[in-house]
């Protein structure tokens, strides 16, 4: 991913965080997203990590990280304890993303999610016209080793939020290169590749 | 003929000493009229006096943390991996401050020193010590040395405690604490084997109820055991298995029928008890085992961490290793939940390595990373 992709990832996340709000970002990676929101909004709060490098990383640009596997759940954290629970670009490789989606609005107010839309048009003719695993910008891997093992589409995500008695506050699509579009909002599960959603438990 | 040192290494190093004259009263209920304390510095005090570390060793260290003794010393201080020029404790940054704990045998005063009151060596008459009383002697030394405010008190094992107990303790007086392969009390399981250690001191017929300098004799034999099943627990079983497998000494491989040395790990422990007994004292072994034991910072907080932790002011490193079984890394993780109870600046890392609980002695590089990035985020010119 470029610096330009992710910054427009970042800033729809960030434009939700409200000004000193305490935060959990779960999968923090090398805990930009974090420093960004503690410069730019005052926000206080951990991130969570499983990769060494990355945590060493997160440290380094002065995150407080913990490391942590997501797949054990959040029980080193009390219930609503945060503002808002943050998972950008995970929850399709972690083994139990409906228990997580649960912990997450368990442990904070809020919680706010982004993962590539899998009924991308892109990705759709990639399996239909070519008969191969779909691969794109945001879906990198190649099938034997890919670390995204729980994908979804819009469609399904929303679904299992009615499900699990979450309440969709905010959805944003970024449509190709993640830019954001008219039509992009017209046709989310089609034309959007990356969803961005803010939720609460209703 | 110069030695020369590696350039990592803070080179050739001098114990330094100093005797506090004021009383310092004991947990224990014991008041101690006049003590000493030995320790090591390295690096230089800056002007504001804000880049200080206090280093605290583990059960059998010592105030050599880093660097050479002299010329033709075999080893380093106990801590070397992590002490010197651009280690995590950088000596171009920071001035580490390494001392011998009060009760100790290699320098500060301990068992094996003169009782004012007697003449004689305190020997079993020594008062034991807690944790704190650590704490408070070593705040005697930050006095003496013009530090109002370590920029980090930092340990591994033992040391971490210790290093907890200062933020508690002292709270305005400790920036960051790194607390490596720590917990936050002993488990049954390590009082036992510490008590096992205990009894095989206090069982050697040479130990004379503590009182063996005066008896001219020394319980070598007890001492040696509590080592070599110290050794034991700091190892894991992965480590024993490839530092010695079942390989024997003998080259053909055939069994001697007898009670010699024919294993290598047999041989190793050997060593290992043989080569302490000469450098620590049985008094010193008995009193360390027992501040470990009572360790228990949560326990004047009806047993909650968290409030024990809520009144510090420090920013914290916690390290655990995965293959440690003494220390392992579910106690450095309830040191971590409680700090996260109290919305502390807490990073946490649980290192692969094979190692055991050693692992906090070795480079592992990991655990050399996130150990220096943290401490690279320390801001010195940050005030309370």
């Amino acid at each position: 991913m470029s610096t330009s992709k992710l910054r427009t990832d970042l800033d729809i996340v960030a434009s939700w965080v409200g000004k000193g709000c305490r935060v959990l970002d779960l999968g923090c990676g090398d805990g930009l997203l974090l420093r960004h929101l503690f410069d730019s909004r005052q926000a206080t709060g951990y991130g969570l990590e499983i990769d060494p490098e990355k945590i060493t990383q997160s440290i380094a640009n002065g995150v407080n990280v913990i490391q942590s596997d997501l797949d054990q759940g959040l029980s080193d954290f009390d219930d609503q304890v945060f503002d808002q629970v943050i998972m950008t670009q995970t929850l399709q490789a972690v083994q139990r993303p409906r228990e997580l989606l649960l912990e997450m609005v368990r442990v904070g107010r809020e919680g706010i999610v982004t993962f590539p839309n899998f009924a991308y048009y892109r990705l759709r003719a990639h399996l239909a016209l070519r008969g191969r695993m779909p691969m794109s910008g945001a879906l990198s891997y190649g099938w034997y080793e890919t670390p995204n093992i729980h994908l979804c589409t819009i469609r399904d995500f929303e679904i299992l939020c009615e499900d699990l008695g979450i309440r969709i506050l905010e959805r944003r699509v970024l449509s190709h290169n993640y830019q954001q579009s008219f039509a992009g909002n017209l046709l989310p599960n089609l034309l959007g590749e990356i969803a961005l959603y803010r939720f609460c438990q209703s | 003929m110069a030695t020369s040192y590696p350039v990592d290494s803070v080179g050739l190093v001098s114990p330094q000493s100093v005797t506090f004259n004021t009383p310092l009263e004991l947990d224990g209920g014991h008041t101690l009229e006049s003590f000493e304390l030995a320790y090591e510095t390295y690096g230089t005090l800056n002007a504001d006096a804000s880049n200080a570390v206090l280093v605290c060793h583990a059960l059998s260290g010592t105030h050599h943390a880093a660097g050479y003794h002299a010329d033709d010393d075999r080893k380093p201080g106990w801590w070397e991996a992590c002490i010197g020029p651009g280690k995590p404790l950088d000596t171009e940054r920071f001035f580490v401050v390494c001392s011998n704990n009060l009760g100790g045998c290699h320098g500060s005063t301990g068992p094996t020193s003169l009782n004012p009151a007697t003449g004689q060596p305190y020997g079993a008459d020594f008062p034991l010590v807690t944790v704190r009383d650590w704490v408070r002697s070593q705040a005697l030394l930050a006095d003496h040395l013009g530090i109002q405010r370590w920029a980090a008190v930092a340990g591994g094992s033992l040391g971490g405690m210790q290093a907890l107990q200062w933020a508690i303790d002292l709270p305005d007086r400790v920036a960051n604490v790194v607390a490596i392969a720590a917990a936050p009390r002993l488990s049954a399981q390590n009082i036992a084997f510490n008590e096992v250690a205990r009894q095989a001191i206090r069982s050697d017929p040479e130990f004379h109820e503590g009182r063996y300098q005066q008896a001219g004799d020394r319980p070598r034999r007890g001492l040696m055991l509590a080592r070599m099943l110290g050794h034991i627990t700091y190892l894991s079983e992965a480590a024993m298995r490839e530092k010695f497998g079942r390989d024997q000494r003998g080259a053909n491989g055939d069994y001697g029928y007898n009670f010699d040395v024919e294993f290598e790990v047999e041989s190793y422990l050997r060593y290992q008890g043989q080569s302490f007994v000469d450098r620590f004292d049985a008094n010193t072994y008995l009193l360390m085992t027992k501040a470990l034991d009572y360790f228990d910072p949560a326990a004047e907080y009806g047993g909650d961490l968290g409030q024990a932790l809520a009144h510090t002011r420090s920013r914290y490193f916690v390290a655990s290793f995965t293959s440690d079984w003494r220390f392992p890394p579910s106690a450095s993780r309830e040191i971590v939940r409680a700090l996260l109870d109290t919305n502390k600046s807490v990073s946490y890392a649980e290192i692969e390595a094979d190692h055991g609980h050693d692992a906090f002695l070795m480079p592992v590089p990991q655990y050399l990373d996130t150990f220096t990035a943290f401490m690279r985020g320390i801001n010195l010119g940050a005030a309370a």
